[in-house]
């Protein structure tokens, strides 16, 4: 049973209206057992309302030798940062 | 009619500890280890339900604590259904055993929960959203299983066949249920039927099996009479409790 088992990345929305977070990966044969199996490993203490999973072979990843070309041309760009405002008094979560 | 609400109440108290005690025989041994927590899981929910429904017993037996009913009683004592107490034999034969179990148990529930006993009532309620789970874990598994190799096919097959004359005691009535049935607060079990053959076939259709031909029906299991698994099932679960009474964690 073991040999053909695709991987799946599991992702769980913890409320509605939020985003869902990456939060492991499962075996699988098929969909609904992807997200049975993602259901019994990662919801079993109240921790989610939605579950994602997609399969790993489907997600394309940047490489890690791209680094530099992909992310170090924003560390000098300052203006990028909303750093520059003065923030209204009371505004918590910006 | 409180004997007869106790007796009514320990056969669904049973029903679930039994089959609870079985499944977590699955723990550390399933076939993966996704599969492995879910077999405990549904394990757990079980012992949970049982938990609720032997509260409610000892409250109206008024003397024995939850414990004792479930751990100082003997095979004659419980009144759970023999299909219950099976054994597991292999994964494909536990999936096959737990989907017609768990067929009966999700439309049971849907039924209970509007009885007239405001406890029974609730724990109804709340057992059905985990039976939910119990059916769609066992049913999808079984479709695989059927409709998956040659070999999965031929096992689960032979295991309806069988598991099958342990089905009948789920619609079977007595005198407790007919009593229990006329206040409206247990249910009429031959009402379930219907429903039940309509959940197995369009299942086995989808799975490619063959639904048994009726033969030879298992009874008596919510009288105390039981196969020779149960005794053995009892030895281990209540050892503890046995060799060193009130022992406590």
């Amino acid at each position: 049973m073991s040999e053909n088992r695709t991987v799946w990345e599991v992702f769980i929305q913890s409320k509605n209206g939020l985003a869902h977070k990456h939060v492991g990966n499962v075996h699988a044969e098929d969909k609904i057992m992807a997200l049975e199996n993602a259901r019994e490993l990662y919801t079993r203490r109240n921790e989610g309302s939605c579950i994602w999973v997609v399969k790993s072979k489907d997600i394309i990843s940047s490489e890690s030798e791209d680094a530099e070309a992909f992310f170090d041309p924003s560390n000098d760009k300052m203006y990028r940062h909303p750093t520059f405002y003065t923030m209204p008094k009371g505004s918590k979560h910006i | 009619m409180d004997n007869e609400l106790l007796n009514y109440t320990l056969r669904i108290a049973d029903n679930s500890l039994i089959l609870g005690q079985r499944m977590s025989e699955w723990c550390s041994k399933g076939p993966t280890l996704e599969e492995d927590i879910a077999l405990s899981n549904i394990s757990l929910d079980l012992f949970g339900q049982a938990n609720g429904f032997y509260s409610y017993a000892s409250q109206l037996d008024g003397n024995k604590s939850p414990d004792d009913l479930a751990f100082l009683r003997n095979e004659r004592e419980f009144f759970n259904q023999q299909i219950v107490e099976l054994e597991n034999i292999d994964f494909g034969n536990t999936i096959v055993r737990n989907f017609l179990y768990d067929s009966y148990n999700f439309l049971f529930y849907s039924s209970l929960k509007n009885s007239k006993d405001d406890t029974l009532s609730a724990l109804a309620s709340k057992s059905l959203k985990e039976v939910k789970y119990h059916l769609r874990h066992s049913k999808n598994w079984l479709i695989r299983l059927g409709d998956g190799t040659e070999f999965s096919k031929q096992k689960v097959q032979q295991s309806l066949e069988d598991i099958w004359q342990y089905t009948h005691d789920m619609f079977s009535m007595d005198e407790i249920d007919n009593k229990m049935y006329k206040l409206n607060i247990g249910i009429n079990n031959s009402h379930l039927k219907d429903e039940w053959d309509k959940i197995i076939d369009e299942t086995l259709l989808e799975a490619k099996l063959v639904r048994p031909k009726d033969g030879y029906k298992a009874e008596g299991g919510k009288n105390g009479m039981h196969t020779e698994h149960l005794g053995f099932l009892l030895a281990e679960m209540q050892f503890l409790q046995r060799a060193y009474p009130n022992a406590k964690w």
